[in-house]
C-alpha cells in the first residue's frame, strides 16, 4: 500500500469523492489554482475544472452559505475555511440553516454539505490560527462533527463525510497534516461516522482523545506500559454523534478515564464525555474522571503555544494519579 | 451630490446610473407608455385578486393572533405589489428564496393559505408546503438566505439549467454582509438570480436613512458589477415589468438584477410590535394614499376590467377561501411531541434515538 500524509490522503479522498459523484463541488479560498493553503486540494482544479473546484471570493460566511443553496439543489459541496480562527462568520450559516434545514421543512429540503478546516495548534501560526473550538460546533444539534487521526482515518472519514446525507463540519489536525504519515489505499471505501476508533487496547485506563492529540496520547500510552499501567486509547473520531457504547464499554472495562484535548477545558468536549460516564457508568468507576486539557485561556501565538497544548508529561501525571487512586 | 467634494482636476474613470420605473400614480392614471401586458386584463385582474386575497388573509391571520390561535406574525400591508408582482413573473422550476414578509410570493407560487397559517401558527409542517418542492421556507434571521440564493444559482448554471434564483429581502437587509457576500459573488460569476429589496422604509424601527448613506439601495447593485433599478414598489404593472426584464436577463445567461422596490410598511412590523412608538399618524396616512390596491383597481375600473360586481364577488370569493384556510389551520392535528427529532438527520442516531424514546415515553433499548 502507498503511503500518505494527512493532508495526502484528504486530496486523495476529494479526488475520489469527484471521481465517482459529478455533484461534488469544492470551493474556498485559494482551493483552485493555489490547490489550497496547505495543498488539500492540489490538482483538483486542473483535473476537474474550474466550475467544480472553485476560488470564492474572500469571505467565509459567503462558503457556508453557498454550501447551503447548493446542497439544497442537490449538489455536494465541500467547502474549505483557510483556519478554524476563521470559520466563525459561518456559524450564522451553520446553526441556523445547515443543521437544521432538513428538519425545518420537514424533509423537504436537505443539506448534505462537508465544511472542512484545518484544527489546532502546534504549527507557530500566526494569531488566530490555532482554535480548537470544536465543542462549539458539537452542541449544535443536526449537524456532524468529525476529526481524523491518521491518513488512513482522514481517507475514510472525509468519503464518509462528503456521502453522508446532513451537514458535516470536517475538523482536520493542522499539526499532522504533514507529520503523520501511514499507508493509505485508495479504495474509495468510507469509514463509518458513528464509530470511535480503538487504537490501543489495555485493562487498566482509558486514555480518550480526538484529532493530534492523539499524537501525545498514544506516546503516553506507550511511556505507561514501560510503568506497568497498560493504557487503552480511544480515538473518539466523530464527536456529534459520538460513539458512546465504545466510550461506556471501554469504562466498564477498565473503571478508570483520562479524556485529553487540546480546547480550552471549560464547556470543552471532555466535560461532555465525562457527564455521560458519570451518569450511565458510576458503578464501575474506581477513580473519578480526569480532563488533560488545554488551559482555560486564549490560546497563545508562537512562543507560548507549547505550554498550552498538554504535553506527553502532563497526560502520564494524570494517568498515573487515576491508577494511583483510592 | 454637490456636498461630495472632489478634486475636478482627476479624470472620470467611471460613471454609474440608477433608472427609476413607473408605469401608475397613485390615483392609477398612466405616467408612461405601459408595457405591453398591461392590456392583459386575465393578468391584471389576477394580480389585484391576489394582493386583496393577501391583504385579507393577513388580516384573518392578524385576529387568529390577537385571540391567541397564531403566533408572532408579519403582515404585507402596503407592500403586496412587490410579492405579489416578482412571484408573477417567476415559472415553477424558478427557486424562490423569501424573508418572513413575502407570504404573497409563497401564496402565488402554490403555497396553501392554511399551510402559512401552520408555520405562523409554530408548525414546521407549514414549511413543507405545496409550492414548488425546491422553493426555499420563509427565513428569518435577516439577509442570511442571500447566500443560499448564490449557492442555488451557481447549482443551477453549473448544470446548465435554465431556471432562474429570486431572493427577497427588506431595507435592513441591505446593511448586512450576507447579502452584500452574496451579491458580489453572483456578480462574479453572472449568476441567473435576481435580489429584490422591498425597501418599506422601515427596519421595525429603525429609519432607511439610519440604515444607509445611499441615495438609493438599487445602487448597492453597482458596487457588485451588475444592473440595479429603482422600482415603484406599490405600482403592481411596474414591479411585474420589472420582473419580467430581470428575470429574462438572467435566464438568458446575462448575470444577476436587482430590484428595488420602493414601498411602504403601511401595518406594524409584525403583531409584536406598535409602529406608534417610532412614527406618526401623519406619515402612515400620507403612504395610505400611494397603497397598490387601490391604485391598480383604478386602472382596472379605468380600463374597465374591473366592475363594483366584480370587486364584490372577489371580497365574497376571498372572505370564504380565508375562512375556510382558517378553519382547516384550527383543526390541524397536533404533532406528537417526539416528532420533533425526525426529520433531525436522515437516520436518527442511537445517541438521540434514546432521547426521542423518552420523549415518546417508550422504554429504553
Amino acid at each position: 500500500m502507498p503511503e500518505a500524509t494527512l493532508v495526502e490522503a484528504i486530496n486523495l479522498a476529494l479526488a475520489r469523492a469527484m471521481q465517482d459523484d459529478p455533484d461534488v463541488v469544492v470551493l474556498g479560498e485559494d482551493v483552485g489554482v493555489n490547490g489550497g493553503v496547505f495543498r488539500a486540494t492540489a490538482g483538483l482544479q486542473k483535473r476537474f475544472g474550474t466550475e467544480r473546484v472553485l476560488d470564492t471570493p474572500l469571505a467565509e460566511l459567503l462558503i457556508s452559505g453557498l454550501c447551503v443553496g447548493m446542497a439544497a439543489q442537490g449538489l455536494k459541496p465541500v467547502g474549505e475555511i483557510q483556519f478554524m480562527g476563521f470559520i466563525y462568520p459561518c456559524l450564522d450559516q451553520l446553526v441556523n440553516h445547515a443543521s437544521r434545514l432538513r428538519n425545518r421543512t420537514q424533509g423537504r429540503l436537505t443539506c448534505p454539505m462537508v465544511l472542512r478546516t484545518p484544527h489546532g495548534a502546534g504549527i507557530r501560526a500566526p494569531e488566530h490560527h490555532s482554535e480548537s473550538t470544536e465543542a462549539m460546533l458539537a452542541h449544535i444539534p443536526g449537524l456532524r462533527v468529525v476529526m481524523p487521526s491518521s491518513p488512513e482515518r482522514a481517507y475514510g472519514l472525509l468519503l464518509a463525510a462528503i456521502r453522508d446525507p446532513d451537514p458535516v463540519v470536517f475538523l482536520e489536525p493542522t499539526r499532522l497534516y504533514r507529520a503523520a504519515k501511514g499507508e493509505v489505499e485508495d479504495n474509495g471505501e468510507a469509514l463509518p461516522l458513528d464509530a470511535a476508533f480503538v487504537l490501543r487496547e489495555g485493562r487498566d485506563l482509558t486514555l480518550i482523545s480526538w484529532g493530534a492529540m492523539l499524537k501525545e496520547t498514544m506516546a503516553a500510552a506507550e511511556a505507561l506500559s514501560a510503568e506497568g499501567i497498560a493504557a487503552e486509547v480511544i480515538d473518539l473520531a466523530t464527536l456529534k454523534p459520538y460513539d458512546e457504547d465504545t466510550v461506556l464499554g471501554s469504562v466498564a472495562k477498565t473503571g478508570r478515564c483520562v479524556i485529553v484535548h487540546e480546547a480550552a477545558r471549560t464547556g470543552g468536549f471532555g466535560a461532555e464525555i465525562a457527564a455521560t460516564i458519570a451518569e450511565r457508568r458510576l458503578s464501575s468507576l474506581l477513580a473519578p474522571v480526569t480532563r488533560v486539557t488545554g488551559y482555560d485561556t486564549v490560546v497563545p501565538m508562537a512562543r507560548l503555544e507549547q505550554y498550552y497544548m498538554p504535553s506527553v508529561e502532563r497526560v502520564m501525571t494524570a494517568a498515573r494519579r487515576v491508577c494511583q487512586f483510592g | 451630490m454637490a456636498s461630495r467634494r472632489v478634486n475636478q482636476d482627476l479624470p472620470v474613470i467611471a460613471r454609474f446610473e440608477v433608472r427609476h420605473r413607473n408605469y401608475l400614480a397613485p390615483d392609477g392614471s398612466i405616467q408612461r407608455p405601459l408595457p405591453s401586458f398591461a392590456s392583459d386584463s386575465r393578468l391584471l385582474t389576477e394580480l389585484y385578486r391576489s394582493m386583496v386575497l393577501l391583504r385579507l388573509f393577513d388580516r384573518k391571520a392578524v385576529a387568529l393572533q390577537r385571540t391567541g390561535r397564531l403566533g408572532t406574525y408579519a403582515v404585507s400591508l402596503g407592500q403586496e405589489a412587490v410579492s405579489v408582482g416578482i412571484a408573477s413573473a417567476m415559472r415553477k422550476e424558478d427557486v424562490l428564496l423569501p424573508s418572513y414578509r413575502d407570504n404573497g410570493a409563497l401564496l402565488w407560487r402554490g403555497v396553501k393559505l392554511e399551510e402559512i397559517l401552520l408555520f405562523w401558527g409554530g408548525d414546521e409542517r407549514g414549511n413543507r408546503f405545496s409550492g414548488p418542492v425546491h422553493d426555499f421556507p420563509f427565513c428569518v434571521p435577516v439577509g442570511s438566505q442571500a447566500p443560499h440564493a448564490a449557492g442555488v444559482a451557481y447549482a443551477l448554471k453549473l448544470r446548465k439549467q435554465p431556471r432562474v434564483a429570486v431572493c427577497l429581502f427588506g431595507d435592513g437587509a441591505t446593511s448586512k454582509g450576507d447579502v452584500y457576500e452574496a451579491m458580489n459573488f453572483a456578480g462574479v460569476h453572472k449568476l441567473p438570480l435576481v435580489f429584490v429589496v422591498a425597501n418599506n422604509q422601515w427596519a421595525i424601527s429603525v429609519p432607511l436613512r439610519q440604515q444607509t448613506a445611499c441615495e438609493t439601495l438599487a445602487q448597492k447593485a453597482i458596487a457588485a458589477g451588475f444592473i440595479g433599478e429603482q422600482v415603484d414598489g406599490s405600482d403592481v404593472v411596474a414591479m411585474r415589468a420589472a420582473s419580467e426584464e430581470a428575470i429574462a436577463a438572467a435566464r438568458d445567461g446575462n448575470g444577476p438584477r436587482f430590484i428595488e422596490a420602493v414601498t411602504y410598511r403601511l401595518g406594524d412590523h409584525t403583531t409584536s410590535d406598535d409602529a406608534a412608538r417610532y412614527r406618526s399618524a401623519e406619515e402612515v396616512q400620507a403612504h395610505w394614499k400611494e397603497e397598490p390596491i387601490a391604485r391598480l383597481r383604478a386602472y382596472l375600473v379605468a380600463q374597465k376590467m374591473w366592475s363594483k360586481a366584480d370587486e364584490e364577488q372577489l371580497a365574497t370569493e376571498c372572505h370564504a377561501r380565508v375562512e375556510a384556510a382558517a378553519e382547516r389551520y384550527l383543526a390541524t392535528a397536533p404533532r406528537r411531541p417526539e416528532t420533533m427529532f425526525d426529520h433531525l438527520y436522515a437516520d436518527l442516531p442511537e445517541a438521540y434515538a434514546a432521547q426521542r424514546r423518552e420523549l415518546a415515553g417508550e422504554p429504553d433499548a
